[in-house]
């Protein structure tokens, strides 16, 4: 079955928030090449979302940038994980260990389906292979930072324990698989499958968090509607 | 000169040792009978990289001296993949101090691939200092030997 509009805006919705979400690490993160890393990541999202927006646009109405600057909370419906606050380096690693499963599993649905328009197919076809690098730096970081000091498995615990109740918009057994063998080699542990999760934003209900990040992004959009430069 | 040939001749705008025809980006390229109309497709490296806009402005001025009408057109399936890149590509990019993409894509994507050499000394003893680079296609390396940082273009 062909994915719906609202099924494609999920998850343009899901990339174009979390790269807002990385782009804020940009001049602070760790190191100059962590910073080189979280931006090159928040722009394949950025370009994959616009991909998908672009499609959503057509079938819904207006452009890809009345989407992403001219809606309001309420008519977001990206998994509420992609719009949650980066919190300390761990965090985001975790956050983006769960989002990237997540999209591991959407490309490759999306490449698969016969019934989808070229133009979303190959914004999946390019993603597989993104997501891919995307994977790879998430999942080592998550090994390494919980596997390592003292300090850096407490921190990366508690991103497990926080993030955790914010998968059950993005979990499946897939994800579990990919996401499971990772944090038991990083010596970490989880609430398990069964744990409680939050849902809410295929109904257009968001965290507080989801406010803020729309008002800086979209200020400059609808302080000078239509600017181009 | 042919469509092609003007194509040669315009630039990576973040690699200017490729062309965009050596990068393998244009898919297809179509004159008109009265060769007054020309219409080139491409298709980006990758999604949100920068370089495409350019590319395709650039392609579109470098044609518009030859041809009355020029259509841009972006295709994005089947996706651009670094297997497209000719082997001479790979080589002016080795010229250029970059080490090209270590083999084919296979899918799933798990072993993202090692330079085969560092581009400045040739050593084989190399290290990776970070997965992203410069560029969205390229990583950072170091050559253990020569002590230099030099860019690798990823296997994509």
């Amino acid at each position: 079955m062909s994915p719906t509009s609202e099924q494609l805006l999920t998850y343009a919705d899901g990339a174009l928030l979390l790269s807002h979400r990385l782009s804020e690490w940009m001049s602070n993160a760790p190191t100059m090449e962590e910073d080189i890393a979280l931006g090159n990541i928040a722009l394949d999202l950025l370009g994959q979302a616009r991909g998908l927006l672009q499609r959503c646009a057509a079938e819904i109405g207006g452009d890809e940038d009345e989407l992403a600057y001219f809606r309001d909370s309420e008519a977001f419906r990206n998994p509420l994980l992609c719009e949650l606050p980066n919190g300390d380096f761990a965090h985001t690693m975790v956050r983006q260990l769960f989002a990237d499963a997540w999209f591991a599993g959407v490309w490759a649905v999306l490449a698969a389906d016969d019934t989808v328009d070229a133009d979303v197919r190959g914004v999946a076809e390019k993603a597989i292979k993104e997501n891919a690098y995307h994977w790879r730096h998430s999942s080592a970081w998550v090994v390494r930072l919980g596997d390592g000091t003292d300090e850096s498995h407490r921190r990366t615990q508690e991103a497990v324990d926080a993030l955790w109740p914010f998968r059950g918009e993005v979990a499946s057994d897939e994800w579990y698989a990919r996401i499971e063998p990772v944090l038991a080699e990083a010596t970490l542990t989880t609430p398990g499958r069964d744990a409680w999760t939050q849902r809410g934003s295929a109904d257009g209900w968001h965290t507080e968090h989801l406010g803020y990040l729309l008002a800086e992004m979209q200020s400059l959009a609808r302080a000078h509607p239509g600017a181009s430069w | 000169m042919s469509a092609w040939d003007v194509l040669a001749t315009v630039p990576d705008p973040e690699i200017p040792v490729l062309s965009v025809v050596d990068l393998g980006i244009v898919r297809a390229v179509d004159e008109s009978d009265d060769k007054r109309r020309v219409v080139v497709t491409l298709t980006p490296t990758y999604s949100g990289c920068p370089a495409t806009e350019v590319i395709a402005r650039d392609v579109r001025a470098a044609l518009e001296a030859s041809y009355d009408e020029v259509d841009v057109r972006t295709q994005l399936s089947p996706p651009w993949t670094t297997d497209w890149m000719t082997d001479a590509a790979k080589e002016k990019l080795r010229g250029f101090g970059i080490a090209p993409p270590a083999g084919r894509v296979t899918l799933p994507l798990l072993n993202t691939g090692a330079p085969a050499a560092c581009p400045r000394c040739g050593s084989e003893s190399v290290e990776e200092l970070a997965g992203f680079g410069s560029t969205p296609c390229k990583a950072l390396w170091r050559c253990r030997t020569c002590q230099e940082p030099f860019d690798y273009f990823k296997v994509h």
